[in-house]
Order: C-alpha cells, then sequence, then structure tokens
C-alpha cells in the first residue's frame, strides 16, 4: 500500500517544472497564443527529446514505456504553466493506437509520435457534444472493404496542427474507430476562434474519405478504446487543471500578501483568506481522486471509468469556482489583460466541458445506483 | 503508487471478516448493553481495543495498514466500536503512553482498555473557545497537592465520565500557551460540581464543570509543569485520517439513496429528479475523495513525513458533507421531517459535531495562515 510518487516522478515534476520554468513562461505562453495555431514546433521537438511525447509509448517503439500517473506528473505542470501544445492530443492518440492497432499498425504510427515528428488527435465530438461513445453517430458507408465517410468531427483538438485523427464513426449500429490523414483528399479543417487561446480546436470536414482496412484500430472492441478514450482524456485534462488550479491559487495567495487596503495586506481579512483555504481543500482533493484515476488505467481498468468521472466530476465545478473567485480577489486589475490571472480564468472555463462536465459525470456516477427498470434520462451513459 | 495489499494484510482482511462473520451482534446494536458486553470482551480478547497501543501496555501492537483494514472492515458491517471510553482509546491513552508516569500507565491504561474508566475532556471555558490557549482555569501548586480553581464549558459528556483530561493554568506570568499544564483528575474529587446543559434536541450532552479548590495529587499530572500545551497539541495529531469515517459515510449514503428510490416526486422515484441525483453523486465524489485523501496520509504517515493538514481537510470535508446529508435527508421526508425521529435528530446533532475540535472557519484560519502563509488575523 503507497499512495506516494517514486522518486523518479518527483525528479521529473522538478525537470519538467524547471525546463517551463525556463523555456515557457507565461510571456512566452502570450507569444505562442498569438501565432495561428498556438503551437511551436521548437518546443515540440525540445519536448520529444526530453522523452515527454514518447512517455506512454512502448519502448519497441522508440518511447520510455511509462504510465499514466507519470503522465499526470508532466500535464500537472504544463497545466500549472498553461503551455499550449498538442501534448493530450497526442497521448490520446497513442492510446487508441496503443490499445487498439495491431503489432504492425503500433510500429507504423507509434514511433513518430514518439519522437515528434508526427502529431496526432483524437476526433470523437460532434454537433450534439455528447462526450461518450454513444454519442458517435457518423455514419460510414461500407465500399468493399473501405469504409466512406461523409460528414464533420466538432472540437476536434489541435485539429490545426495535428497530422492525422483518430476518427470515431459507426457502420450501422457498430462503433468503429479510423486513422485519417489530415491531407486525404476531402479532409478540410475548419478552425474554430477560441475563448482560451492556448486552446485550439476546430471542425474536421469528410467528404467521400475512404478508411482502408489497414486504417482500422480493430485489435480490441472499438466501444472499450472509446469508452477508455473518453476516461484517459478526462484523466488528463483533470490533470492539467490541477496545475492550472494550484498556480492559479498561488498567484492570488501572492497577491493577497502584497496587496494593502485598510492598512493590512488583505489576505489577513477573512474574506479573502477563507476563500483561498476553501481553493487548497479543493485542489488537495482532486490530487486524491486524479492520482487513483491515473493510477487505475493501467492497474485496475474496471475502476476507471468511476474514478475519471470522480476526478472530473470535481474538477469541473471547483476549477470554475476558483477562476471566477482568483479573478475577483484580484479586484479591478484581475479584469485586466495584463495581469496573468485572467489566464487561469480563460482555462477553467475550457476545462468545464472538456470531456464531459460535472453534471454528465454526476448522472454517470449515479447510473449504477438507480433501482434496475426504472427509465434511463439519456445523460447518464 | 501501488495500491495492493500484501499477503499478510490480505490474509488479516480475512481473518477481520471471519470474526465479525462469528461474533457480529446480530441485529448489530450500538446500545443494548448485554450484547455489548460479550461483544467487548471478545474484541478485547483479540487486543483490538487499544489496537495501535504497544503490547506491554495491552494493546494490540497494530501497525497503520491492519488498522485501517480493521476499521474498514468493522464500519463497513456497522459494528459497534471497539471499545467503550472513546476519548480514553483516542487521545487520552496514547498521551499518557507517551508523556505518563509509570504510575500513571499502570492506573489508567488497563482500565480503558477494559472500559472501566470513562474519559471526558476539558478544554473549553466560558471565554475560551476556538482561542484555546487563552485559558484561564488555574491549578495552584500547595505542597503535593493542586488546588483547581475556575470553570469549564461545553464538556462533552462530563456527566457520564469517571476522569477528566484537563487544561490549566499553572503559570500566569509567561506567553499563554507556556503556562499550560495537563491534568488527569477524577470526577469524583470534591470540589468538582456538574450542571448539564440540555443541547437543541433537549439531551444532556454536554456540561458546564465547575472547580471549587478542588484538591488532586502533583502526581496527577500529564508531562512536566508547562508542557500542557504540548501534550495536548500530540494528542490531537492522533486518529485524524477519515478513512473508517468515509465508509461510515457511504453507508449513510446508501441509506439516503434507498429513501430516495423510496420516495415520490411528480409521479415518479425521486432518484430520478435531476437535482436529488446530482446531489447524491456529489456526496458520492465528496466521500471518496475524504478516503483517497485519507490513504494519502497514510502514506505520509508510513513514510515518516509530518503530518499538518489532515484535521483541517478532513473536518472541513466532512462538516460540509454531513450537512448536506441531513438537509437532503430531510427534504426527502417531506412533511415527516416535522416528525422527531432519529433522522431529524441526526440534521439537529450535525449543529455540534461541525463546532467539536474547531469550527469550519477556525480550520480555514489554520489552512490560510500554516499552509497558505496568508498573516495572521
Amino acid at each position: 500500500m503507497n499512495f506516494g510518487f517514486t522518486e523518479e516522478q518527483d525528479f521529473l515534476r522538478e525537470s519538467v517544472r524547471k525546463f517551463l520554468d525556463d523555456r515557457c513562461p507565461l510571456s512566452e505562453v502570450r507569444n505562442l497564443m498569438a501565432t495561428p495555431h498556438a503551437h511551436s514546433s521548437e518546443l515540440w521537438n525540445e519536448m520529444a527529446s526530453l522523452g515527454w511525447l514518447g512517455l506512454l509509448v512502448p519502448e519497441e517503439y522508440g518511447g520510455a514505456g511509462l504510465t499514466w500517473v507519470d503522465f499526470v506528473v508532466l500535464l500537472e505542470e504544463t497545466g500549472r504553466t498553461l503551455i499550449p501544445s498538442p501534448l493530450v492530443s497526442t497521448a490520446l492518440a497513442i492510446t487508441a493506437i496503443r490499445d487498439g492497432g495491431a503489432v504492425a499498425q503500433q510500429a507504423r504510427w507509434l514511433p513518430g509520435l514518439a519522437d515528434g515528428s508526427a502529431i496526432g488527435t483524437v476526433a470523437l465530438l460532434e454537433a450534439e457534444d455528447v462526450p461518450g461513445p454513444d454519442g458517435v453517430r457518423l455514419q460510414a458507408r461500407v465500399d468493399g472493404d473501405e469504409h466512406v465517410l461523409n460528414g464533420e468531427k466538432c472540437f476536434v483538438a489541435d485539429a490545426g496542427s495535428a497530422q492525422f485523427f483518430v476518427v470515431a464513426y459507426r457502420v450501422g449500429d457498430a462503433l468503429s474507430l479510423g486513422v485519417v490523414s489530415a491531407d486525404t483528399p476531402g479532409v478540410t479543417v475548419q478552425l474554430d476562434s477560441a475563448l482560451d487561446e492556448t486552446k485550439r480546436a476546430g471542425t474536421v470536414r469528410l467528404r467521400d474519405v475512404h478508411v482502408f482496412a489497414e486504417d482500422r484500430l480493430e485489435a480490441a472492441s472499438p466501444r472499450e478504446i472509446l469508452g477508455r478514450l473518453f476516461d484517459c482524456g478526462a484523466i488528463a485534462v483533470t490533470a492539467e487543471a490541477l496545475g492550472a488550479a494550484e498556480r492559479a491559487t498561488a498567484i492570488t495567495v501572492q497577491y493577497a500578501k502584497d496587496r494593502v487596503q485598510f492598512g493590512s495586506p488583505i489576505g489577513r481579512y477573512q474574506g479573502v483568506k477563507h476563500r483561498l483555504a476553501d481553493q487548497w481543500v479543493d485542489t488537495e482533493s482532486i490530487k486524491s481522486l486524479l492520482y487513483y484515476g491515473a493510477w487505475s488505467i493501467e492497474h485496475s481498468p474496471d475502476e476507471l471509468a468511476r474514478y475519471a468521472s470522480l476526478a472530473k466530476a470535481y474538477v469541473a465545478d471547483a476549477f470554475t469556482r476558483i477562476g471566477v473567485e482568483c479573478v475577483q480577489l484580484h479586484g479591478a486589475v484581475g479584469y485586466t489583460l495584463e495581469y496573468d490571472i485572467q489566464l487561469y480564468l480563460k482555462r477553467s472555463k475550457w476545462v468545464r466541458h472538456a470531456f464531459g462536465d460535472a453534471d454528465f459525470h454526476r448522472d454517470r456516477l449515479a447510473a449504477p445506483h438507480r433501482e434496475s427498470g426504472e427509465a434511463s434520462n439519456g445523460r447518464n451513459q | 503508487m501501488d495500491f495492493q495489499l500484501t499477503e499478510e494484510e490480505q490474509n488479516f482482511r480475512v481473518e477481520v471478516r471471519a470474526f465479525l462473520d462469528e461474533h457480529l451482534p446480530d441485529p448489530v446494536t450500538q446500545d443494548d448493553p448485554d450484547v455489548l458486553k460479550i461483544w467487548n470482551e471478545k474484541v478485547r480478547e483479540k487486543r483490538w481495543v487499544g489496537f495501535n497501543w504497544p503490547k506491554e501496555f495491552g494493546g494490540g501492537a497494530g501497525d497503520l495498514i491492519r488498522q485501517f483494514i480493521l476499521k474498514e472492515e468493522m464500519s463497513a458491517r456497522r459494528a459497534p466500536a471497539l471499545g467503550t471510553d472513546f476519548m480514553g482509546l483516542t487521545w487520552v491513552g496514547p498521551a499518557i503512553i507517551t508523556h505518563g508516569s509509570e504510575e500513571q500507565k499502570a492506573k489508567h491504561l488497563e482500565k480503558i482498555l477494559n472500559g472501566d474508566s470513562y474519559w471526558c475532556t476539558g478544554y473549553s471555558e466560558p471565554d475560551v473557545g476556538s482561542d484555546l490557549a487563552a485559558l484561564q482555569c488555574r491549578a495552584v501548586l500547595d505542597g503535593d497537592e493542586y488546588v483547581i480553581n475556575g470553570q469549564k464549558i461545553w464538556t462533552t459528556a462530563a456527566h457520564v465520565a469517571s476522569d477528566i483530561f484537563m487544561l490549566v493554568r499553572t503559570d500566569p506570568d509567561v506567553a499563554k500557551w507556556k503556562g499550560i499544564s495537563c491534568l488527569l483528575v477524577p470526577m469524583d474529587t470534591p470540589g468538582i460540581e456538574i450542571q448539564p446543559i440540555p443541547n437543541l434536541s433537549g439531551k444532556a450532552s454536554f456540561n458546564q464543570v465547575f472547580f471549587n479548590d478542588v484538591r488532586t495529587s502533583a502526581t496527577n499530572r500529564l508531562g512536566a509543569e508547562g508542557e500542557g500545551w504540548r501534550v495536548v497539541m500530540g494528542a490531537l495529531a492522533n486518529e485524524r485520517s477519515g478513512i473508517s469515517e468515509s465508509t461510515e459515510m457511504l453507508q449513510h449514503l446508501e441509506d439516503i439513496r434507498e429513501l430516495a428510490r423510496n420516495s415520490r416526486r411528480n409521479g415518479r422515484s425521486a432518484f430520478e429528479d435531476d437535482g436529488v441525483r446530482r446531489r447524491l453523486s456529489d456526496m458520492d465524489i465528496r466521500i471518496e475523495s475524504m478516503r483517497l485523501t485519507g490513504l494519502r496520509h497514510l502514506t505520509d504517515q508510513l513514510q515518516g513525513k509530518p503530518s499538518g493538514s489532515e484535521t483541517a481537510i478532513n473536518k472541513l470535508q466532512r462538516g460540509i458533507l454531513e450537512f448536506d446529508m441531513s438537509e437532503l435527508t430531510l427534504e426527502l421526508l417531506g412533511s415527516a421531517a416535522a416528525h422527531q425521529s432519529p433522522l431529524t435528530h441526526r440534521a439537529l446533532d450535525w449543529h455540534g459535531t461541525v463546532i467539536g475540535g474547531g469550527s469550519p472557519n477556525i480550520q480555514r484560519n489554520i489552512v490560510g495562515e500554516r499552509i497558505l502563509g496568508l498573516p495572521k488575523d
């Protein structure tokens, strides 16, 4: 029984933090936000050479063969600095290929994802925006051995910088996952405007796009792979959100120590102090749920869905609250473009909905406790 | 990170379950004295009363993991408590083991384990609540005896206690927390007068305790003179992870779910109401986070890291959670919430438990000042 990190994991956290503080402070984040895809290939290549991109890739394909607990350590730190990058998208593409790809497919895609020469993402959601396998409605036409796609996938993270998409669709009722290259004829990407400019997404339009048998991930049940992708996605954004929320609290604590009103630092007043204390209780609680959820991905997969929902439901509301309070505790300067705290507020607005909002996950958590035979209300899958 | 138990630990869990299969009272009772007498003898034989106390003092010398397993299994079956002298077992005994004289150990420890004593705790005073170190109850050494004069209040169970573990001021001329000593005083000592204070349910749970020239031997002082603050801070550090509490709360949550499934709202089960169902899930989320935070603290303890934040986080989470649980219960009861029942009394009792050991706002001050480093108020 040990609910702690290893020395290697502590070292990973330290070295990631040091690198990001050096190479991507918030001033640099702001520079990247002003670029078309909020992506720096120079930073991306450095991250690859540090082994971050291949962290989840098995060693035989050029990765480190580590686990989601290690990856969560990394994501807490990237969340803390708000560095924009397709790290989570690529990790989910890796997870889909690792879980659902045949050996030849793993050999084809994983080395490029690990060394940074390829960027992948997952295209799961559609206009209805239901964050689970049941939300997949895109129908493929079967043409011999090929699946032909016509339609669109929405809210696709890093759609502008990715070279390929893991696309979820259906053939009849059956779910399927296909890897579609961005330069395939018939694929167009329309970029979304972004409230949080560190998180870019777009709509991927598919016109007579052919998915060949060798591009389909069929080594495991697509429903299981998809379910896991949504859950891993929830864990990933929770980890980034935790790092961001802790940093937002830390920035605001510092402000509350420095800002003097009525002859005293405002952090002395309980109206300020107590809200910051509650934020700390929330982030500590999120850690407990998140770390267990991350551990379950490789060690107790049957528990993943529950713990992903516990963690994401908690963080969705808590970070939303933290973002709002931190800006408010800054007073008028919190509402300026100049102060960094607004960047965290915008991230909190992005996190709330990503991979399911709090109510979605609350309904999912309640589902096993509903009496059998009672009418389902459709949001609990 | 590894949540697997060793084979020996798993065997211990099997042992606890087998014991419960054989000896758990059926139906489970918390108050039938005859049944509890047999239960207490059985768990005492297993050395599960004072499970983490050293063997030489009659305890079970159980390690933290086994203690966690034992509590989890006990609360999962809603078993009666392990031993009857709650405060004696939880902090008075451990404080005596750490700071007590040989005489004090011989006099008190076995009685605590056997349930022959029942301790209460004298901290708060009429003008001294959250600011405990400002306490005024005075003890003056006169030969080989202390003479105590003053008053304690909100003293839980004083009206049924055999002894009091109390803080007194022995030196008024030094910094406030340095002049405090800890005394162990029998409640039948002449000069002690107890006045129960009915709580808002009308029950006697706490009391005022008056000390008028109460003389007690100086050998009843626990730890050195002026060390009382240190003794008590150590005592408070025992037993704060909240793991077993979370198991109990999971069962309470299941009771509320059952109530929701059996209540009707808008012609269907209240569980199908979006608001009710999501509030139930919120409770699930917070109980799980308490349980897992307890496990993280347990790991810290096993690795010898200093404690600090456990009580605050546990009390803050729990205070809000228990409030939400009892309020949802009342809502689900509907008109029956106006009746007297164990469920409605539970909602009223929350107002006592939420402030015991430091109100939520005091916990927020502790977090804000000690952990976040904000200036003291």
